[in-house]
């Protein structure tokens, strides 16, 4: 019988956007009109899933070299760290990616928006985060797209993540912004997000340094996952 | 309730952080199903006998098409993987709904995964139009005994308790999901 796993924080919660934003249409019909039943954490909600996802491949995390040829647009290397609410990276976890190419089109065939595909790039990455709980892309600055929520409604330009984390509570889906973004007041899915302060924390920092001379731009996003209530000294923490 | 409602104390705050600062949840989209599916999620157990299928429907009762549905669940004997088996059991699954909001997973009855505890498995709910998955759970509708002292189950009115238990349905377990409506699933604030 191994040790009992702490449950995780519930501070901080109200930073998720709530699930009735009207102003996001697609949400009139999807969310609960029930109250959400408190879930006490058992050993459901505590492991960590074993995904089996399947080895990560040499060039998974670099989005423009996944064909013979290089995707048009912007070179980018997106970076960070992947925390737990109390300041930890969390380390060798999955972080998925996907994004629209640089026209703002997607490569999936629902999306009809009238910009050309481009046929060196596919729009999908995946790596795990090294022991400092660093995630690297190299990808193409994803262009915006109009969609159909609102006359002349635009999503600015943004890459989605997707990251397990510690345990099934610690489940992320989210969206990574530009900054300096002409259109994320008009955007009904970033305005979700209640308060400025935790709408700044999905937009990316340029980041000078982690640019390259000759080659790509640098942004710097840090993901932060729910920590647990207690957690073990760590080893490789300096003190 | 006492252990939702009561903060404990955490180390954070003894290092002086108030309030985690975490990064707010966004809609998984319309557009993942060229990313995020992959032909072995719906198997969490090659060699499982047993078939959970169910069609999510929106709060009009329409199928929903654009849903990702995210399993985790323990063995037989209630013990939840930490790494590859032999026998290819992985306790997790994710499976993309289809064009008539079907989804499915092969896999294997979990056992209890504590004293006390029915048998179940977790459930994830992303979709477009959700901004913020959602959270329930299957229970089976042949642990009668175990289902009325579960600790999460016996807490649901009796009437919306059907809504986390699949129902046999043939030779498979049906689970549907309504996001909305009369028939509202029990979605959980963990």
């Amino acid at each position: 019988m191994t040790a009992a796993l702490p449950p995780y924080r519930r501070d901080g919660m109200q930073a998720h956007p709530p699930r009735d934003h009207a102003a996001y249409r697609s949400t009139a019909l999807r969310h609960p009109k029930q109250p959400l039943l408190p879930l006490p954490h058992s050993m459901t909600e505590l492991t960590q899933p074993m995904l089996g996802t399947g080895a990560i491949g040499e060039l998974d995390h670099d989005l423009t070299q996944q064909h013979p040829g290089e995707p048009i647009g912007e070179r980018i290397i997106v970076t960070g760290r992947v925390l737990d609410g109390n300041r930890r990276p969390v380390r060798d976890t999955l972080v998925e990616i996907w994004q629209a190419n640089a026209a703002g089109r997607y490569i999936q065939k629902e999306d009809q928006h009238p910009a050309p595909l481009d046929p060196h790039f596919t729009g999908v990455g995946r790596c795990l985060t090294d022991n400092d709980g660093r995630y690297r892309f190299v990808t193409i600055k994803p262009g915006a797209y109009p969609w159909k929520n609102h006359l002349n409604a635009w999503r600015p330009a943004h890459i989605h993540f997707s990251l397990f984390g510690t345990a099934f509570v610690t489940r992320l889906i989210t969206q990574m912004y530009f900054p300096g973004d002409p259109l994320f007041p008009y955007d009904p899915i970033m305005q979700s997000v209640r308060e400025e302060s935790d709408r700044q924390r999905m937009v990316a920092r340029f980041d000078m340094e982690t640019t390259e001379p000759e080659w790509a731009l640098g942004y710097q996003w840090d993901i932060v996952l729910r920590g647990p209530e207690t957690t073990p000294p760590d080893p490789d923490e300096d003190h | 309730m006492a252990a939702v409602d009561q903060p404990r104390p955490i180390r954070a705050q003894a290092e002086g952080i108030v309030m985690q600062e975490l990064t707010p949840s966004q809609t998984v989209g319309p557009f993942f199903g060229f990313a995020l599916p992959f032909p072995e999620g719906p198997i969490v157990a090659p060699a499982g006998e047993l078939h959970i299928v169910g069609t999510v429907y929106d709060g009009a009762s329409q199928p929903v098409p654009d849903a990702l549905i995210e399993i985790w669940q323990p063995d037989a004997t209630g013990t939840f993987p930490t790494e590859p088996r032999p026998d290819g059991f992985r306790g997790w699954g994710r499976c993309g709904t289809d064009a008539d909001g079907h989804f499915g997973f092969q896999t294997i009855k979990p056992g209890p995964a504590e004293p006390g505890s029915a048998p179940h498995i977790g459930v994830v709910v992303h979709a477009r139009g959700i901004l913020h998955h959602l959270v329930t759970r299957i229970y089976f509708p042949d642990e009668n005994a175990a289902n009325a002292v579960d600790p999460v189950l016996s807490r649901v009115s009796g009437e919306r308790q059907a809504t986390l238990i699949a129902r046999p349905d043939g030779d498979v377990l049906r689970f549907d999901i309504h996001l909305q409506g009369d028939h509202e699933t029990v979605f959980f604030d963990v």
